[in-house]
């Protein structure tokens, strides 16, 4: 069973740091990672690019409509994720707890639908086909 | 679902073999409806992951006992024979639900279990999962308020009308509630499992509140003569027993057996012959249940309560209006000592000093 732990955090944080802080910042989300992977329950992850780089699309009536700026304006933003394998909630729940995001930050965990992402193999088969 | 548990017995009258065929296997299924309903919704939901369909499947499976024993005859063990047509009826659900690869994963999830639950005639052939399906119902994922009343469903099998009504919400918004909860116990795997100890406190409590929702519902009946709110009541006490058994350094689940056998004992006193209550001290003592209140005084020398201080209190009222005043004295100094609320402290030492005057020469 897969879950995505969507990170939320004030972007605007990181700017404010130290560069010793910053590096202690990333050396703990690398950690992080190295622990999921070495439990074999990493199956993706990523750091996003601050929300002033966000653009947004729609479509109506056949035209796409493209607007600048992220989806939702809120305090924190969605600033990475991490694509879980957990074999239930509390699972998820506790890596999520040991997520440095979830100390500074905010950490939304939601299964994956499983007809899409039952098993690792299958969203590797659906990316490539894609 | 309650409608299986509130089914009347009625045995057929007359000659008509049919017809008696027929009333003793609503009979039976009836019985079994009562005793069992709860074991075997909580093993069927963890073995499927999925209260709802579990709920679908056992409904399924009653319909095809009161189908099938007239014509063949009840099953010398009828749960096992439920389960097995529950667990038939669920595969077939899982099939027509879910297709390809999810439900393969979720069919290969419910045969691991299926492993570990052995074939007999047996009727404690399968595992008691009740205080697992509890304990999933307390989840802190699960939104604060529909926790309780998903326990009363699932485990206790009542109905969301008389939930609803319980906790003054229309039987609408209610049933959508309840599905809601389901739903994301079934989409975010919610595990079915009692969880480590450090995070019993928060979803203890719920799991109790919820424990003796369901004596209080069964306690509210006035004449004693529904069957479903007698089954209540002893499915209360069960349960904080097994709770008892299980999480045997908890001082509550103790305390709420404590409290409930408490109540209990006084059940035929509650009301005289024309079905008005009796106030506590004007109760005839005959009426009461020694056993419960033997039970009661062996819990007094448990260490686990001993910070309890509710359990102390009631204990204390007991054994004054039961005359033993060595007890009573004793329970009142442990429930005062306990006391944070000072409004409540003064109102045991005013109870202690009349059990203290009404025990003296002079009193």
């Amino acid at each position: 069973m897969q879950y995505l732990l969507m990170l939320f955090s004030d972007e605007t944080a990181w700017g404010r740091m130290s560069s010793a802080e910053q590096q202690r910042g990333v050396a703990a989300y690398q950690a992080y990672t190295e622990a999921l992977k070495e439990a074999g329950a990493w199956v993706g992850s990523n750091r996003l690019q601050n929300t002033n780089t966000a653009t947004t699309v729609r479509v109506a009536d056949g035209k796409s409509q493209v607007l600048d700026g992220p989806y939702a304006d809120s305090k924190e933003q969605l600033a990475g994720y991490y694509l879980i394998e957990a074999a239930d909630l509390d699972a998820a729940l506790a890596w999520a707890a040991r997520c440095p995001g979830a100390s500074h930050g905010t950490i939304e965990v939601r299964p994956v639908w499983p007809t899409y992402g039952a098993t690792a193999s299958a969203s590797a088969s659906a990316a490539t086909a894609a | 679902m309650a409608y299986l548990r509130s089914d009347r017995v009625s045995i057929g009258i007359g000659g008509d073999r049919s017809v008696n065929l027929e009333a003793s296997a609503r009979a039976m299924a009836s019985v079994v409806a009562r005793r069992s309903y709860g074991k075997l919704l909580a093993y069927l939901a963890a073995d499927m992951h999925d209260v709802s369909a579990a709920e679908d499947a056992l409904a399924e499976a009653f319909a095809a006992a009161l189908a099938d024993w007239p014509a063949h005859g009840c099953p010398d063990n009828p749960e096992s024979w439920l389960m097995t047509v529950a667990r038939r009826k669920g595969i077939d659900g899982v099939r027509r639900r879910r297709s390809g690869e999810a439900a393969a994963v979720q069919l290969e999830t419910m045969a691991q279990m299926r492993a570990e639950c052995v074939e007999t005639d047996d009727a404690e052939s399968f595992p008691d999962r009740r205080l697992a399906l509890l304990f999933a119902c307390a989840h802190p994922a699960i939104e604060v308020a529909i926790r309780a009343p998903l326990m009363l469903q699932t485990v206790l099998g009542l109905d969301a009308k008389v939930i609803a009504s319980a906790f003054l919400v229309s039987p609408e918004a209610m049933c959508k509630r309840l599905g809601r909860a389901k739903q994301k116990i079934r989409e975010a795997r919610i595990p079915f499992a009692i969880p480590e100890r450090d995070a019993w406190r928060e979803r203890l409590d719920g799991v109790l509140a919820a424990v003796y929702a369901a004596y209080a519902e069964g306690w509210s009946d006035p004449d004693d003569a529904d069957l479903l709110h007698r089954d209540l009541v002893e499915e209360a006490i069960f349960l904080a027993r097994l709770l008892v058994e299980l999480l045997p350094q908890e001082p509550e689940t103790l305390g709420l057996l404590a409290g409930m056998l408490y109540a209990e004992a006084r059940r035929r006193a509650r009301r005289n012959a024309q079905g008005e209550y009796v106030p506590f001290d004007e109760q005839d003592m005959r009426l009461w249940d020694a056993h419960m209140i033997d039970v009661m005084r062996e819990l007094g020398g448990d260490k686990r309560l001993a910070d309890y201080q509710p359990y102390w209190a009631a204990r204390a009222a007991l054994f004054a209006r039961i005359g033993d005043r060595r007890e009573a004295m004793h329970a009142y100094e442990m429930a005062i000592g306990l006391a944070r609320d000072p409004a409540v402290r003064r109102f045991l030492q005013r109870r202690q000093e009349e059990v203290e005057a009404r025990s003296s020469p002079l009193g």
